[in-house]
């Protein structure tokens, strides 16, 4: 069968690795933005929910599916809680700044 | 080439052209918007996946619910932007060298073994959504149930941590309303039964 001729398995997995790649990209440049941060979360979840989805699509197995829906369950929770506590943060600090966040470093 | 295959390479170049817009754009509200269309490309990818249920929630929970509440946290949060980017050009080598690494790693391991083109499998019944219901009421059903209390446990945490209580404001407290008592309120003052006419006339005449 010609490789490139028909859709497969392979396209999607290197399409999630190569979403996978940029958003770690995105955190290493982006390391001072809070929100640029949970934004390259939220790439990352994308990628390994393409995978789950190809997967499943591919070997005809529905728990693939099933654990893409509770991953979205368990981000939607994350970054809802995550935007509260940087809502919070903010009203503190008047900063998103990960670099002057060091109350914690005593 | 098949439809299928030129569609999916249309979305992937949007999905991966808006990825990286998302990671180096310098508005927020820029970065949210794009990606809003990662997520949207996305739904279209999974929808040529035949996963019909959880493209569309995808379009409903995450860009109707997710990505509504970034782009209103960006905009409620004055940010200065600028002392954010700071470190940008100085982390990007850094940041672009482990990132093709890892790709060219992850590419590889997916070339041994999965370049083969597999058809694909009977996804298992007429209607996926019947297929995916099916699995997540019988044989997912505890995990199902545990993930509606994982959502209420953050729909708590996010208000009980945003809840600010103000010191100078009136506000009504219902247990303290109920738990009144009439001697509280009240005070019954004992007056003898026929006054004197003459001391009651002349303090009504005063004012």
């Amino acid at each position: 069968m010609n490789m490139m001729s028909q859709i497969g398995l392979s396209h999607y997995i290197a399409l999630g690795a190569v979403l996978f790649c940029i958003a770690v990209a995105g955190i290493f440049i982006n390391r001072k933005n809070v929100i640029v941060l949970l934004m390259a979360i939220e790439l990352m979840l994308l990628a390994v929910n393409t995978n789950f989805v190809a997967f499943s699509r591919f070997l005809g197995d529905v728990s693939g599916q099933v654990f893409v829906f509770f991953i979205l369950t368990v981000a939607a929770a994350e970054s809802a809680i995550g935007l509260a506590i940087l809502v919070v943060l903010f009203r503190n600090r008047a900063t998103i700044n990960v670099g002057e966040i060091d109350d914690l470093k005593g | 080439m098949s439809l299928e295959l030129i569609l999916f390479y249309l979305f992937a170049a949007v999905l991966v052209t808006s990825a990286l817009a998302v990671i180096s754009v310098k508005n927020s509200v820029h970065a949210a918007l794009l990606l809003v269309l990662c997520f949207f490309t996305s739904a279209a990818l999974w929808l040529l996946l035949q996963a019909e249920f959880l493209a569309i929630a995808l379009v409903l929970v995450y860009v109707g619910a997710v990505m509504v509440l970034f782009l209103f946290v960006v905009m409620m949060l004055d940010i200065n932007t600028e002392p954010l980017r700071e470190g940008f050009i100085r982390y990007l080598p850094v940041g672009v060298i482990v990132a093709l690494a890892m790709l060219a790693e992850m590419i590889g391991l997916v070339g041994i073994k999965a370049m083969q083109v597999q058809a694909p499998a009977d996804p298992g019944g007429a209607s996926n959504t019947a297929w995916l219901g099916h699995a997540l009421f019988s044989q997912f059903l505890l995990p199902f149930e545990i993930a509606a209390v994982i959502l209420t446990v953050a729909v708590i945490a996010a208000i009980m941590l945003t809840l600010r209580a103000r010191i100078n404001t009136k506000k009504q407290n219902p247990a303290l309303q109920v738990a009144v008592k009439a001697s509280e309120r009240v005070r019954i003052v004992k007056m003898p039964a026929t006054p004197k006419l003459a001391a009651v006339v002349p303090t009504e005449a005063k004012p």
